[in-house]
């Protein structure tokens, strides 16, 4: 039970000229096919092993939903075949079919239905999924009268009321409040120690590593790679990096994040890069790793002063760390049109495990409100792992060294 | 074939029965009335109907006096074309009304047919239920000729059911056709002799009218209700062939496109 089994999967979407065309080819017999096929997944090829996890990266628009969509049978595949045994259940669109007008119970009995269940096999589950949700009273109100967040828990313990064979997960599960999204992804562990095959689609590094065995890269519909996850990951920013950022902007679009530029434009910043001791673009920082955010400059037009700025802001845009080149008493003077500056800023990473984002300022002086030329937020997103220090708490490293002296009791000295 | 179809229905009877239930709630879960509103539409119809031509046009049925056998005539039409314009209309857009549940949750899509069916049967019984009612109270009980209205039914939602799935197939690659086919019904509604007996036709538009095959069927229910009179089976053996010859090509349609239906929705 568990077992996965892709061969020579591809998912075409047909494309007609024009509205007409379809129906000329479903009503003349024999007549040449008049539509185009569009690939947007080509000769997947895996196998999962019962109870194994598999990560899915890849760009928005590379083929990871498609390939979920046609494992959990939503879409049917063009070519190839899957094989799975055991129930599958999927997480992609929680509280998918929620009705409003019906009470949270009703509701789950329906989820419940549509899964398979009959009546009174939910109801026996009725009360584990109470638990787990913990919407009180409002089980018993119509779900119009919920919160998005107690939708989706409601759809969580209905989805994951019984262990799967097989949990198909997407990111989608970021949703709700911090302490729910720790209870869920604690049962999604749960069930992988009971045995549960896993395949997980997210754009997030520590969470593919710390879960998966193996990780798939997925490439313009292609099956990339499919290997460790560290080495699949570190491919993956390769591609990314590769591409001058492109990619990493549709990356922010695709949190929900909108990077705002704004400025007069005297001076723009081309690029901003995270380095490794080597000088390697990365998007990934070990804890205690010592990195160079590097920025290029470019300079339109003549202009008297020129004052760098950065800040690090972590998932929630609060302030972790802020710097310019002002207050370090390095601002640049008298620049021509046409100049390019490239500024190195080297530091331990002595943040803690998480997303975090750099806005980037180019002013006069200290402060960008004087004349602004250029102010980029979200100028670049990077990870902070922790593989290497002890797991420790909070937002930043100090490295604590920590000395320990064990006095012992002596009983002779306070004998009378 | 039919096997496995029939099993994987099965499986989700839990599904399907429920839907069927909430979409009745959910109908009238707001309002004061309820079911009421089920009778009250059709109701409302055949009143004005009656009134019309009953009573201002001064239509009569040949051979018969009073006022109340048309009113008993043009439910037995109305009502029974009602079942068989509910079932194609909402065959015709089950799959597109249910679309965000077909891209996103997978279960067997057969269910969605078998849903309309038993939504639209469930209102027909209340209506017909209370008809009989009417009839059983105004002395106009058919007698035994009503057994002959399960196999007229069970032909009537043959051919509904078949031509409602062509329809709905259809209607998702090619949204004209539910356009189309909603002022079809229009045409093909006043070409059943609904409102108006076939007999008062000259007698080539009464032959025209035989290659409706709603004539005879719809014809059959009136001798039923009016007169008590069995069908002529054989009359009916057209509409019992078409049935069946739907029924196949929209099970045939729907295998070959039900995947490409989702990508198309």
């Amino acid at each position: 039970m568990g077992h996965i089994r892709v061969t020579g999967l591809g998912k075409a979407y047909k494309q007609y000229p024009t509205r007409w065309s379809r129906l000329a080819e479903w009503l003349i017999p024999f007549s040449p096919m008049r539509h185009r096929q569009h690939w947007v997944l080509q000769d997947v090829n895996f196998e999962i092993a019962p109870g194994e996890a598999v990560g899915i990266v890849g760009v928005n628009g590379a083929g990871k939903s498609t390939l979920l969509k046609m494992i959990t049978g939503t879409t049917q595949p063009t070519c190839g075949q899957i094989q799975l045994e055991g129930r599958v259940a999927a997480l992609l669109e929680l509280g998918m079919g929620f009705h409003p007008d019906f009470t949270g119970r009703q509701n789950a009995v329906m989820a419940g239905q549509l899964l398979g269940m009959q009546v009174e096999d939910i109801e026996a589950l009725m009360p584990d999924i109470e638990r787990f949700a913990e919407i009180g009273e409002a089980i018993d109100h119509p779900v119009r009268t919920y919160s998005s967040g107690m939708q989706m828990r409601l759809a969580f313990s209905v989805a994951t009321a019984r262990r799967p064979d097989i949990l198909i997960v997407d990111e989608a599960l970021s949703v709700g409040d911090a302490y729910f999204q720790h209870k869920s992804f604690d049962r999604i562990r749960s069930f992988r120690k009971a045995g549960t095959t896993l395949l997980i689609v997210s754009h997030d590094r520590s969470a593919i590593q710390s879960i998966c065995d193996s990780a798939i890269l997925l490439e313009g519909g292609h099956m990339v790679m499919h290997d460790k996850p560290e080495a699949v990951m570190d491919y993956y920013n390769a591609l990314l990096a590769e591409r001058e950022g492109q990619t990493v902007r549709q990356e922010l679009l695709d949190g929900g994040q909108v990077r705002t530029v704004s400025g007069t434009g005297e001076a723009g910043i081309l690029s901003v890069r995270l380095l490794d001791e080597r000088g390697r673009s990365i998007d990934a920082a070990e804890v205690g790793q010592p990195v160079t955010l590097e920025v290029e400059v470019e300079i339109r037009q003549d202009i008297e002063r020129l004052v760098l700025g950065f800040m690090i802001k972590d998932r929630l845009g609060q302030a972790m760390y802020g710097i310019n080149t002002h207050r370090q008493n390095q601002a640049l003077e008298d620049l021509r049109a046409g100049e390019r500056i490239t500024y190195r800023f080297a530091f331990v990473m002595g943040l803690g495990k998480g997303n975090y984002s750099v806005a980037l300022s180019l002013s006069r002086l200290d402060s960008h409100l004087d004349r602004n030329f250029e102010w980029r937020d979200y100028g670049l997103v990077f990870h902070v792992i922790n593989n290497r220090q002890e797991d420790f708490v909070g937002c930043s490293w100090l490295g604590a060294s920590t000395s320990i002296t064990r006095h012992a009791h002596s009983l002779a000295e306070r004998a009378p | 074939m039919l096997l496995s179809l029939y099993r994987s229905l099965h499986d989700y009877r839990g599904f399907i029965l429920g839907s069927v239930k909430r979409e009745f709630q959910a109908r009238y879960r707001n309002s004061l009335f309820g079911a009421l509103w089920t009778v009250l539409n059709p109701l409302s119809m055949i009143i004005v109907y009656t009134v019309i031509f009953s009573h201002i046009m001064r239509a009569r049925l040949p051979g018969v006096d009073d006022g109340m056998a048309y009113s008993v005539y043009l439910c037995a039409g109305l009502l029974t074309w009602g079942l068989f314009s509910e079932i194609t209309l909402r065959s015709q857009n089950m799959f597109l009304e249910n679309a965000n549940l077909l891209k996103k949750i997978s279960f067997p899509r057969l269910c969605l047919p078998v849903i309309v069916l038993l939504n639209a049967g469930i209102n027909f019984a209340i209506i017909i239920g209370l008809f009989l009612g009417f009839l059983l109270i105004s002395g106009r009980w058919p007698g035994m000729a009503l057994l002959a209205l399960v196999p007229l039914l069970a032909l009537q939602v043959l051919f509904c059911a078949g031509l409602g799935m062509i329809l709905g197939v259809l209607n998702v690659f090619f949204r004209d056709v539910g356009q189309l086919f909603a002022i079809c019904l229009q045409f093909w509604f006043w070409l059943t002799p609904i409102v108006y007996p076939l007999s008062i036709l000259p007698e080539w538009v009464q032959r025209l009218l035989q290659l409706n095959p709603l004539t005879n069927l719809i014809g059959s229910y009136q001798n039923l209700f009016l007169y008590g009179q069995w069908p002529v089976w054989s009359s009916l053996l057209p509409i019992f062939v078409i049935g069946l010859l739907l029924c196949a090509i929209g099970l045939r349609l729907f295998r070959r496109r039900v995947g490409e239906m989702v990508d198309e929705l």
